[in-house]
């Protein structure tokens, strides 16, 4: 018995793929078909309140996805993912209050600066583990939160208004609010097919082989730290671009942005839509800001009602809520 | 003694290791030569799995030298090691539980495949790593299993899993940490199946507690004993030493 049979053996292609069953696809495919319909089924309704709602539930979605490629990936949890969100923001901010509106400017310099801070942060961070790391990300979410309220030449704590959206190709298009919700979709659906063919890729598979078992991957040759820094930064880099739309959406940027009760949001965000999904983001990020909208309109303790709800999503649907419309993470 | 006069491919240096006052490695020297299975065996507690810890580089050495291949790897973190072919199994199975068993082999024949620098393509439908994965569950009669995911497998089959995936990562040498542990008779019987093929084609450091595993597979034999090498030499003269049948042996045969 247990000769050497590596001839015979049945390297059968279809037991080496992993089975992707319809469901799995079906449910993003329904999501992004209704968001992609959303400007065209409110032509007749109330669509200025409609559109910048889901807009800012898109850009909600953008920055709680890349959270989604480090928690529920990459086991890095990370709790100043805001910060990020808050970079973006500001870069588009400032240099608009000097005149310097071009949308890839803007975007350019929000990458630069989300690379550079990612990359020292989470070369510092990553040393650490377990608690260690969620607190040191929050301290240096929180860095730049106060960086923010002292920058007094822009506006300190109260923020700082656009005198523009950004101007893409020459063009002042983005002042329409449906032109907005088209480039945010598409920057989200982007998002979504690249971080979908990162996370299945040999890089993916890496980051999710350490998120498993860390001492594993090291035994048979991986280093995580540099697997785990470069997912660090390319979850930096979405949340930063995520915040250039929040700006052009709002008009308005304040340090507020970048606050640590709003990481807390994008990790209540992605626990809710189902950690692991990328896809359960757009849904969490959706029944977050509807309900927070819904019952901000009853009380104004709403957060007292979010809480418990939280809870039993955890306690009675660990996939959240991606996870009990029948997609596995 | 000077590193280049040996040739073993694993040479260790008076490695030491103590965790605060305990001692549980203390000047342990030895050689393992080429196409040699080198069992270590010893009394619970005698730092064993602290050796491997330490060969394999998951716990750093106090002091002391390990040359590996003819290169001091003494500094090296265990994934470097690993990479220069020094590859070990766990005592305490270690897998990824949510990969299927194909994938945790896979992902180690990945480690020695090129770049995981790539975003793109589905490392899960790479063929030249499914086939390599494939292989080697044969081998191990896991092929019909390949699909399950690991942590839902028998204790029997993880142990096999265990070494399936050390293979895969294509070891020089190769560290097993009681890779019998908790199994069945059949099984453990199937494991020393493999083991004596294994032992033709790399050497091997194995420690084991299954004293009749370890001298029908072992061309020699070192008795850890509080962190020494109390006794090393062939199994029959193991057998038939004082000093281990009083440390060690004796507790069994008394």
């Amino acid at each position: 018995m247990n000769k050497l049979v590596d001839l015979e053996a049945p390297a059968s292609p279809t037991l080496a793929a992993p089975v992707r069953s319809g469901r799995v696809l079906l449910l993003p495919l329904i999501v992004f078909a209704l968001l992609a319909a959303v400007p065209i089924a409110t032509l007749w309704g109330p669509q200025g309140y409609v559109l910048s709602l889901i807009t800012r539930i898109m850009i909600l979605a953008l920055a709680a996805m890349s959270l989604d490629l480090l928690i529920g990936y990459g086991a890095m949890i990370s709790f100043g993912h805001a910060a990020y969100v808050g970079l973006g923001a500001y870069s588009v901010a400032i240099l608009s209050s000097h005149g310097i509106n071009d949308g890839f400017v803007q975007l350019g310099t929000a990458l630069v600066v989300c690379f550079v801070f990612a990359l020292v942060t989470g070369a510092i961070s990553l040393r650490t583990k377990g608690v260690y790391f969620i607190m040191i990300t929050l301290a240096f979410g929180q860095m730049l939160y106060f960086l923010g309220t002292s920058l007094a030449a822009y506006g300190g704590d109260d923020g700082l208004t656009l005198a523009s959206r950004s101007i893409l190709f020459g063009s002042k298009f983005l002042k329409s609010d449906v032109a907005l919700y088209y480039v945010t979709f598409g920057i989200l659906l982007s998002a979504y097919l690249l971080l979908r063919a990162v996370v299945a890729s040999r890089f993916g598979r890496v980051l999710r082989g350490i998120r498993e078992n860390p001492v594993r991957m090291e035994a048979i040759g991986f280093a995580p730290y540099r697997y785990q820094l470069t997912t660090y930064v390319i979850a930096g880099l979405i949340a930063g671009v995520s915040g250039c739309l929040l700006a052009n959406q709002t008009e308005f940027v304040s340090p507020a942005f970048a606050t640590w009760q709003r990481s807390g949001d994008l990790i209540f965000v992605i626990v809710l839509g189902g950690l692991g999904s990328l896809h359960g983001a757009i849904i969490g990020a959706a029944v977050f800001s509807l309900l927070a909208d819904i019952l901000s309109h009853y009380t104004e303790h709403w957060a007292l009602i979010f809480g418990p709800i939280l809870i039993l999503v955890v306690l009675f649907a660990r996939g959240g809520i991606g996870g009990l419309l029948g997609s596995k993470p | 003694m000077n590193p280049t006069a040996s040739t073993a491919p694993l040479q260790l240096y008076n490695i030491r290791k103590a965790y605060g006052a305990l001692v549980v490695t203390g000047d342990v020297s030895l050689n393992v030569e080429a196409g040699e299975l080198h069992a270590i065996i010893g009394p619970n507690g005698a730092g064993k799995t602290t050796l491997i810890h330490q060969i394999s580089g998951h716990a750093p050495s106090d002091s002391g030298r390990i040359v590996f291949d003819g290169q001091d790897v003494t500094k090296l973190p265990m994934a470097e090691r690993a990479r220069l072919g020094l590859v070990r199994s766990f005592q305490i199975t270690s897998i990824l539980p949510r990969f299927s068993a194909l994938e945790n082999v896979a992902i180690a024949a990945q480690a020695c495949s090129g770049s995981s620098f790539r975003f793109f393509g589905n490392a899960a439908a790479e063929r030249t790593l499914n086939d390599t994965a494939m292989a080697l569950l044969s081998r191990f009669g896991l092929a019909a299993r390949a699909s399950v995911p690991a942590g839902q497998m028998s204790h029997g089959e993880k142990r096999q899993l265990e070494i399936a995936i050390a293979l895969a990562a294509q070891p020089k040498l190769l560290l097993l940490d009681e890779p019998l542990a908790g199994t069945s008779h059949d099984e453990s019987q199937q494991l020393i199946d493999i083991l004596q093929e294994l032992r033709r084609e790399l050497p091997i450091v194995l420690i084991e507690h299954d004293m009749d595993a370890v001298f029908a597979l072992a061309d020699r034999v070192s008795v850890l004993v509080y962190g020494r090498i109390i006794a090393s030499g062939s199994p029959q003269s193991i057998r038939d030493n004082a000093d281990v049948r009083t440390a060690y042996l004796g507790e069994e045969a008394a």
